[in-house]
């Protein structure tokens, strides 16, 4: 009798992946409209995986014959996915109802997505990296097309679509290359493959840089940005929302476990693309976003820049950058979760509204969302005491420590150019006159993520150490395995 | 009298990828044209991995296509729904037209 394979470590996995099948079924044969209680199985499940994740912390498990891993490092990235897909999740109920989108699919899709996320995190092998990072963006490429009787909605798709599906193509020819040269589609092959004593194949190379494209356009890392700010602008905000958070923490962790542990032996080679990558992106990000008027367009060049700030981590190729890496992206995580809120909260005369130009005069209309959306906005231009400030400290630290000083000053002036486009929209709210003023909020998961996400923002300085260990044991268990 | 080996697989899986990838950023009449432009891609890439398989005695790459092959259906049925959804709004699926996000 042939023996099983080891499966349990995936199990957070499966009750996703249960629960999306279950609530499509539920959905297709429920009488009435699904939506609302597919939104809150999904979230159940979402919960119930974050509950599973805790199980063995500490250890590291090798599943499906090698192409699965969990370790410390990938607990820490899918709790952020998770997070950040349940955040999505509850910001978008009142918002799909009020704009006549309430489709049960979406929690399904968001589900899967996240299933697929998840894989990304735990691949372990060239096979498994495909298949995870198809199954996140074909869910998400019908998301990004939810609002199928709005042109802009389903433009937004179709490009996501066609670019993402290139981006795919380019990172599965260099993986094929990489399996022809190194002999093995597995990580720990691959590693072993490389790491002897004679030069690497050139095939090898030249594969690597193709999949490092293939990632750095999942991450919309400059030049593989442009799909970013239409898709941003075109897909229901909700989705944007996810868009900006859940996918880029699932790339990055790929991103980092293969040039951490497969290619590790060829730093010299990757580190050269990562900063030419992290650079331009910082450059995009800073200068792209002046000129916008939209403020979903704007957010989408500020997460451009955003990346490039975490690449700068990743370029230094230690165990420290890996941590500023995953510091950033879970202080990323908060400071964008709430900017959404605020902009999932800008609505007129019951529509919803996204230019920079309506905010005028929040600060006396509503005082306290202007000052949430300050918050954010000074965290985000990296003013300390706010988190920003920490999550960027931490990545050029490691950079400096890792010899890369230009690349850590380059950073720090893009960060002050970029300063002035988070401070245009203080100066709108709190000096511009209220042309029409805003809706009050009127759904409490908005509040409270808004709320949330200040308060963690504000006295992150309290006590950074309680992010930044966990960050720094997941780093090591990356950094240890090789 | 001519041995057909793996670097003629190899180059013939590179030119049709490098026509793939041409013909998405050259082409400025139709998407469908575009999907098949993708799918060129993908299965340039199964042709290399397939002659990898070969060459190396190892299954991997073989199973790896089939996954590949399975990915690409699923993605031109995902693909071709995008492009109805986005017909029905604007009555056109010329490249050209795909213009109202821009900035």
């Amino acid at each position: 009798m042939t023996e099983l394979p080891l499966m349990l470590p995936a199990l957070p996995e499966m009750v996703l992946a249960v629960a999306a099948m279950g609530l499509l079924m539920f959905g297709v044969f429920a009488r009435g409209n699904a939506f609302t209680a597919c939104t809150w199985g999904a979230s159940y499940a979402l919960v119930i995986a974050g509950l599973l994740l805790t199980a063995g912390l500490g250890t590291r498990v090798e599943a499906f014959y090698g192409q699965f891993v969990v370790d410390d490092f990938t607990r820490y990235a899918k709790l952020l996915i998770l997070v950040a897909a349940g955040s999505s999740l509850l910001m978008a109920r009142r918002w799909m109802i009020a704009e006549d989108i309430q489709r049960f699919e979406f929690p399904v899709l968001m589900l899967l997505a996240t299933v697929g996320m998840m894989l990304m995190v735990s691949a372990n092998d060239l096979i498994a990296l495909y298949m995870g990072l198809e199954l996140q963006s074909l869910a998400l490429y019908v998301m990004a097309t939810l609002h199928r009787d709005n042109a802009r909605a389903t433009e937004a798709g179709l490009k996501y679509f066609v670019l993402g599906a290139v981006a795919s193509g380019v990172m599965l020819y260099g993986a094929s290359l990489v399996y022809g040269f190194a002999g093995t589609t597995g990580f720990a092959g691959i590693h072993a493959a490389i790491s002897g004593d004679a030069a690497a194949p050139v095939g090898v190379v030249v594969g690597l840089v193709f999949v490092v494209c293939g990632l750095a356009f999942k991450i919309s890392a400059a030049p593989f940005h442009m799909w970013t700010p239409d898709v941003y602008e075109g897909a229901p905000t909700p989705i944007t929302a996810l868009f900006a958070i859940a996918p880029k923490v699932a790339a990055l962790a790929l991103f980092l476990r293969v040039l951490m542990e497969p290619f590790q032996s060829l730093q010299t080679d990757w580190q050269q693309v990562l900063i030419v990558l992290s650079v331009l992106s910082m450059v995009v990000g800073a200068f792209a976003a002046i000129a916008q008027e939209n403020i979903k367009r704007l957010m989408a060049y500020s997460s451009i820049g955003h990346m490039g700030y975490a690449l700068v981590g990743m370029a230094s190729g230690t165990s420290e950058g890996v941590r500023g890496v995953l510091v950033y992206l879970t202080i990323y995580l908060f400071m964008n979760a709430g900017t959404f809120a605020v902009i999932l909260a800008m609505r007129q005369q019951d529509r919803p509204v996204e230019a920079i130009k309506d905010l005028a005069g929040l600060g006396r209309t509503q005082p306290l969302m202007a000052l949430a959306m300050a918050i954010f906005m000074f965290s985000m231009a990296g003013i300390p005491p706010l988190a920003g400030f920490f999550a960027k400290f931490y990545v050029f630290m490691a950079a400096v420590d890792a010899g890369l000083i230009l690349l850590a000053i380059i950073g720090v002036l893009t960060s002050v150019v970029s300063a002035f486009y988070y401070l245009r929209i203080v100066k709108v709210m709190y000096f511009d006159e209220p042309l029409e003023g805003l809706d009050p909020i009127r759904c409490n998961a908005l509040r409270v993520i808004m709320g949330v996400s200040a308060v963690v923002v504000v006295f992150f300085f309290l006590s950074p150490a309680l992010v930044v260990d966990s960050a720094d044991v997941a780093a090591a268990s990356l950094v240890a395995a090789r | 009298m001519w041995e057909i080996g793996l670097a003629h697989y190899l180059t013939v899986a590179a030119i049709l990828f490098t026509l793939g990838v041409f013909g998405i950023f050259a082409n400025k009449k139709n998407i469908v044209v575009i999907m098949m432009c993708i799918e060129l891609m993908l299965l340039s890439v199964s042709i290399n991995l397939v002659a990898f398989s070969a060459y190396l005695q190892d299954m991997v790459g073989q199973v790896f296509t089939m996954f590949i092959l399975t990915v690409a259906a699923a993605e031109a049925g995902i693909g071709l729904a995008i492009v109805v959804v986005f017909f029905r709004n604007r009555g056109t699926i010329e490249v050209e037209d795909i213009n109202s996000l821009k900035g």
